[in-house]
């Protein structure tokens, strides 16, 4: 919170800044990104370096996003939505195509992420990656040895065995409310193909939820950050730079919690967080200009140190602090990385069926 | 036709004093009534057609994400056609599915509760306020407004914090031995009663203190002469006197507290199913944008219905008691 704050003021300052010094001809670029998703010495470097202003702006859900790009007239030249948001925005005409005339630092990328946003940006015509993450199990350490006396989770089936969670229900557990994820998430252990949009794999995975249910506390998507560092609760189905967040909040507050990440052994969920712009932005070569400087080696590495998320940018990893790039629960290994899943996005069809069973589990309706 | 001979000959005296007068009295008495109407018409009435207008569309993957969508320059014809497009589907899917009634009847249970309670607290509160000394009244107003200049959602955030298992209510009451187990009160219906009624306590306290200020005492005081007890004087005198302002009071908690998002979503438990969260799931989730605009005019009738038929019956009763 106290970063986002800071973060809202230095764009402000920058822009009256800017402001002050408007000459004849200004150049903006208006972004629209995560929370507290980019270190916000990036975009007064980008700033100094091209004399273009920046507008930053700040968003904490993809529906948000969503809402606002298919409205129309957004006003922003930049978003971030995540790959299967994307492939869907794109199809209703939200974005315009990628000039790559003017991204040579293309060559920067890395195929093993590009390949997979092929899947949600055929060609990857309309968007380049800023971050990936995965989805597994962020866990308070002391408190899971206490309740299971193991030292690692390493496997999905402390969550889905009802007998297992039992024992973490008092000590409290989160599951993140969005069955875009969990469901797939829940396909993954009952080895069900993550892709499937069968009702009746959609019914198993109901079920499956719902023998969990009584023991957990709260599905939702963001409390559990504070929850696990402050020891609240021990153990949450999360996004992982979230947990990360909260292992080093923990780790400040130094009041013996120790949070852990892990990717569970029978895989996880592998996300994208794509740089795009919408059809109906006015500057688009600022915009163009914006995202070739975000795909500098030494930018994106920036980028990454400073929020402790995976970057497709291939080139940028000579560049990144030892400690994330070696840490495999950041940066899995090839064995991992073999593992991980995308999920396409669903047709309205299943997208409902799934919404309903979602607010089955959820509310017990 | 009177009127018109009337201005028909006043016209034709110029001297008559009255007219120009009299057509700027006119003319301004109605500006007074147009101003709420034109407020009415721009922020209610046209947002409700549009609202549901798109409840009779059909999703589909565009911008906007619903067919069809009208535009002016397509031409009448263009317009015609699209209007046969719209029908009630949405509304037939909202009753094959007993998720979205059994919403309804949550929230409306929900805010019932929450409004009894505010009233429960409310109303001692105004009582004392209105009875208390007059130089200290615009203080104790102020007290009440007072909390309004700290934004809702930090306040229920600081509910989060005293409620939850480690927060400062069960440290208080652990260190005072009241309890020896944490109370669970975070995310459970009780916190959400908790959050509701001391967030819209305000909007039941003002017309409960206007009510009970406007109150003649002589009354009280000519019904103890008679022989009520104070109990009793209070529920033939007092009570009755202030029922409009008991009525406005839970007009004002039960009304917004039916479509209360933000307050079950933080403090409430996830088992709570509520209105606000299903047209949210609707509209973000699905994006689902014409089955959310009808759980929208839906809500909205369930609201406006009742109120409209109190409000008739109550004229009614004026009416007859004239």
């Amino acid at each position: 919170m106290k970063k986002k704050l800071s973060l809202l003021s230095t764009a402000t300052v920058i822009a009256t800044m800017m402001a002050g010094a408007a000459f004849a001809q200004e150049r903006v670029v208006n972004v629209y990104n995560w929370s507290d998703y980019i270190d916000e010495s990036i975009v007064q470097d980008f700033t100094k370096e091209t004399g273009i202003k920046v507008v930053y702006d700040v968003f904490d859900s993809n529906e948000l996003l969503e809402t606002k790009l298919l409205a129309g007239g957004s006003g922003y030249d930049v978003v971030v939505p995540t790959g299967n948001f994307l492939a869907r925005q794109i199809q209703a005409g939200v974005f315009q195509k990628l000039d790559k005339s003017k991204l040579p630092n293309l060559a920067n990328m890395w195929d093993v992420v590009s390949e997979r946003t092929a899947k949600y940006d055929p060609g990857n015509e309309y968007s380049i990656n800023y971050m990936w993450g995965t989805v597994g199990i962020g866990y308070n350490q002391k408190k899971v040895q206490e309740a299971l006396g193991i030292d690692k989770i390493d496997s999905w089936d402390v969550v889905f065995n009802p007998e297992k969670l039992a024992k973490l229900a008092d000590c409290g557990v989160y599951i993140l409310d969005s069955p875009t994820d969990i469901i797939p998430t829940t396909f993954k252990y009952l080895g069900i193909d993550t892709e499937s949009t069968s009702p009746e794999d959609i019914a198993k995975a109901e079920e499956a939820l719902l023998k969990i249910r009584p023991y957990v506390r709260k599905f939702h998507s963001s409390e559990y950050i504070n929850a696990l560092a402050n020891g609240d609760i021990c153990l949450a189905i999360g996004w992982s730079g979230d947990v990360f967040q909260a292992r080093d909040r923990a780790a400040e507050a130094d009041q013996g919690v120790i949070v852990d990440y892990v990717i569970p052994s029978e895989g996880a969920e592998m996300w994208f967080d794509q740089l795009a712009i919408p059809a109906d932005a006015k500057n688009i070569e600022e915009a163009h200009e914006f995202l070739n400087y975000m795909m500098k080696p030494e930018v994106a590495a920036k980028a990454t140190n400073y929020i402790y998320f995976p970057n497709g940018n291939k080139a940028s990893q000579a560049f990144i602090d030892k400690e994330i790039i070696d840490d495999p629960a950041i940066y899995p290994d090839e064995a991992t990385l073999a593992k991980l899943f995308t999920v396409s996005p669903y047709d309205p069809k299943t997208q409902r069926l799934i919404t309903r069973s979602w607010t089955k589990v959820v509310t017990g309706q | 036709m009177a009127e018109a001979t009337a201005s028909l000959s006043s016209a034709a005296q110029p001297a008559a004093p009255s007219f120009g007068d009299r057509m700027f009295q006119a003319l301004t008495s109605r500006l007074v009534i147009i101003v709420p109407y034109l407020w009415l018409l721009l922020f209610f009435l046209i947002p409700f057609v549009i609202v549901f207008r798109i409840s009779l569309s059909q999703t589909a993957i565009a911008m906007p994400p619903y067919t069809p969508v009208f535009s002016l320059q397509d031409g009448l014809a263009a317009f015609f056609d699209q209007l046969r497009e719209l029908n009630f589907d949405n509304y037939v899917w909202l009753t094959e599915d007993p998720l979205y009634f059994n919403a309804y009847v949550s929230s409306v249970w929900i805010a019932a509760v929450s409004t009894f309670f505010a009233l429960l607290v409310g109303y001692p509160v105004a009582y004392g306020m209105a009875r208390a000394p007059a130089a200290w009244r615009p203080t104790l107003l102020m007290l009440v407004i007072l909390p309004f200049w700290t934004s809702f959602l930090i306040r229920v955030y600081a509910w989060m914090g005293i409620l939850k298992p480690e927060g400062l209510l069960n440290q208080l009451l652990l260190s005072l031995n009241v309890i020896d187990t944490p109370l669970l009160i975070m995310n459970t219906h009780t916190a959400i009663f908790i959050g509701i009624v001391y967030s819209y306590l305000p909007f039941m306290i003002l017309p409960l203190y206007s009510a009970l200020e406007k109150m003649d005492y002589s009354l009280i005081e000519a019904a103890q002469d008679l022989g009520c007890t104070p109990i009793s004087a209070f529920w033939k005198i007092t009570f009755p006197l202030s029922l409009p302002g008991v009525i406005a009071g839970c007009m004002l908690v039960f009304i917004p507290a039916v479509g209360e998002f933000v307050i079950p979503d933080l403090l409430g438990g996830s088992q709570t199913l509520m209105i606000g969260k299903t047209l949210w799931n609707e509209f973000f989730a699905n994006r689902d944008w014409p089955v959310s605009s009808a759980v929208a005019v839906i809500l909205l009738l369930l609201l406006i219905v009742p109120i409209m038929i109190f409000q008739f019956a109550q004229a009614r009763a004026q009416e007859q008691g004239r």
